[in-house]
């Protein structure tokens, strides 16, 4: 009887199930039917042509220069403050926290209008900084959020531990806080690094031609060209997939398994 | 020792300042009818308030939304909310591990290949034309799997035997379902709505590719602010939008306290 009824449960997950099919796996099937044809025949021109485009490798050389630059920028600001906010007193730190988390639920396009106004102000308009800016603006909480739960969740006695046992507060953080933190500090890579690599609107907003992302790449090729403009974007798009298989490995082998590309949204959901 | 906590708090405060002052540049300016910001002040007036009221395509752009989110995210609270309970329950072992790892595909995907890959699934079977069914059915997709995320560590934390005292008491495993387990996984499946409704409200670059011509308040502020128009009235949009999600989000809060608050007294 009992094993009938836990079968039964299962069952709920056959709607999930069918949908996932048809509109999570059929459309990567397509994507990568389209990156390997080109005019009805199997190719692997569209993969040639990112190889041999001098300026889609630049571009993505790019991309992922000024990813790794926001990203560091966003770490080295929210890591001091998901400490601070941490250590105070819980209660008053969970209205800050709601407080520097609040922006992330704002629309992204009206919180990159909303700074391009700003840099209209201050006559600000250097593309490169402009972009720059946006981008650690619009990922700070997705890079706060993991570092915040893991800081917050963190056993203080090891850090008491290292103290009584003679160790100053510079050595403690080296060995002791920032080792612990490491999953946290991986999440928010993972939620800034990769989305930064592939936005296009941002960029398009703050920016002009010359901060193209890999992003603004792909939408060109779905939106503005025709012919087999589809079969190169789907290559690109198969390529930025392959690149976000291989930071998600890494950050899994550096962390053994913990880090999470999620972790932003599932604490901004906790939080709610 | 003081001077440290002071720093501590002032650089807490100013990263607190640097976040809110773009937003409030936007509200200071939107009660001015000056055409760009920076331009000298020309007198308090609620003209550009007026402006989007009467602007049909923004309040068309503003209800989209709205419809598209509440509809998604119902959706994907219903969808999301039984295949957690069915992956959880699920002995099979490479069944239960492929609808994981679907959930997951979906949430690191970068969303312009998950935007793309809708746009030629949905062209490739012609049947479905670009609008709100598209952006219905590509919304619900990309959030079932956060609302699943919600759900299903409340799962493990249910006291199994509630489900057993049903089924042995004499109820159906759907009434079951519907009484004993449903109730208790509400708190979590509001937080997995409300997620979803949010990310559904946000997103811009799966919409950009499966909207047809609906417009949402994505796409309407991408093609006005993109196209580098000046548009004083955004101000104002802008702003209404900034308040009614702070109101939400301070409200759900506020309340969410309280009942602590309330549980930590008892």
């Amino acid at each position: 009887m009992k094993a009938k009824f836990k079968l039964k449960r299962s069952y709920f997950s056959f709607p999930y199930a069918v949908l996932a099919a048809l509109f999570v796996i059929l459309p990567l099937l397509i994507t990568a039917f389209y990156a390997f044809t080109r005019d009805g025949g199997f190719s692997f021109m569209n993969f040639v042509k990112f190889f041999t485009t001098p300026n889609t490798l630049k571009v993505l050389a790019f991309s992922l220069g000024i990813a790794a630059l926001v990203t560091l920028i966003c770490l080295v600001l929210a890591y001091p403050l998901a400490m601070l906010l941490a250590d105070s007193s819980v209660n008053k730190s969970a209205i800050m926290v709601m407080l520097f988390i609040m922006p992330m639920w704002i629309n992204s396009l009206l919180r990159t209008y909303a700074i391009k106004n700003v840099f209209q102000l201050i006559g600000m308009n250097n593309a490169y900084v402009a972009v720059i800016i946006g981008l650690v603006y619009d990922f700070f909480p997705f890079m706060l959020l993991p570092l915040y739960s893991v800081l917050s969740n963190m056993d203080k006695s090891y850090i008491e531990a290292a103290k009584d046992l003679g160790s100053g507060s510079v050595h403690t953080f080296f060995k002791v806080r920032l080792p612990l933190s490491l999953p946290g500090i991986m999440s928010g890579v993972l939620m800034v690094f990769m989305p930064t690599v592939s936005t296009f609107a941002i960029s398009e907003i703050l920016g002009d031609t010359s901060t193209y992302m890999f992003g603004n790449i792909i939408n060109d090729w779905f939106t503005a060209s025709g012919g087999s403009g589809w079969n190169i974007g789907s290559a690109y798009s198969l390529i930025l997939l392959a690149l976000i298989g291989v930071t998600m490995l890494i950050a899994n082998k550096v962390t053994g398994g913990k880090a999470s590309a999620t972790g932003g949204a599932q604490a901004g959901g906790g939080l709610l | 020792m003081k001077t440290k906590k002071y720093l501590g708090r002032a650089f807490i405060y100013l990263m607190l300042a640097l976040i809110y002052l773009p937003i409030l540049v936007l509200i200071v300016y939107s009660f001015t009818a000056t055409k760009t910001i920076g331009g000298e002040w020309s007198g308090f007036t609620f003209s550009l308030y007026a402006q989007v009221f009467s602007d049909s395509e923004m309040m068309g752009a503003v209800g989209n939304s709205l419809i598209v989110a509440l509809t998604s995210s119902l959706l994907a609270t219903v969808i999301g909310t039984l295949a957690a309970v069915g992956i959880y329950y699920t002995r099979t072992k490479w069944y239960k591990m492929l609808l994981n790892v679907t959930s997951q595909v979906t949430m690191v995907n970068a969303d312009i290949v998950t935007g793309v890959s809708f746009m030629m699934l949905f062209l490739v079977f012609g049947m479905i034309p670009k609008g709100y069914l598209t952006l219905i059915i590509s919304h619900t997709m990309i959030t079932v799997p956060y609302v699943i995320m919600n759900v299903m560590p409340r799962l493990s934390q249910l006291n199994p035997n509630l489900y057993e005292a049903g089924l042995d008491l004499g109820a159906g495993p759907v009434r079951t379902f519907l009484t004993v387990l449903l109730p208790q996984l509400i708190p979590s499946m509001i937080s997995g709505f409300a997620l979803a409704f949010t990310l559904s409200l946000d997103d811009f670059v799966v919409t950009k590719f499966v909207n047809g011509d609906v417009s949402t308040i994505s796409t309407y502020l991408y093609n006005k602010i993109a196209k580098k128009g000046v548009m004083p009235e955004l101000r104002a949009l802008s702003t209404l939008i900034f308040v009614a999600i702070l109101a939400v989000l301070v409200a759900v809060n506020v309340s969410s306290y309280r009942r602590r608050k309330k549980l930590a007294k008892l």
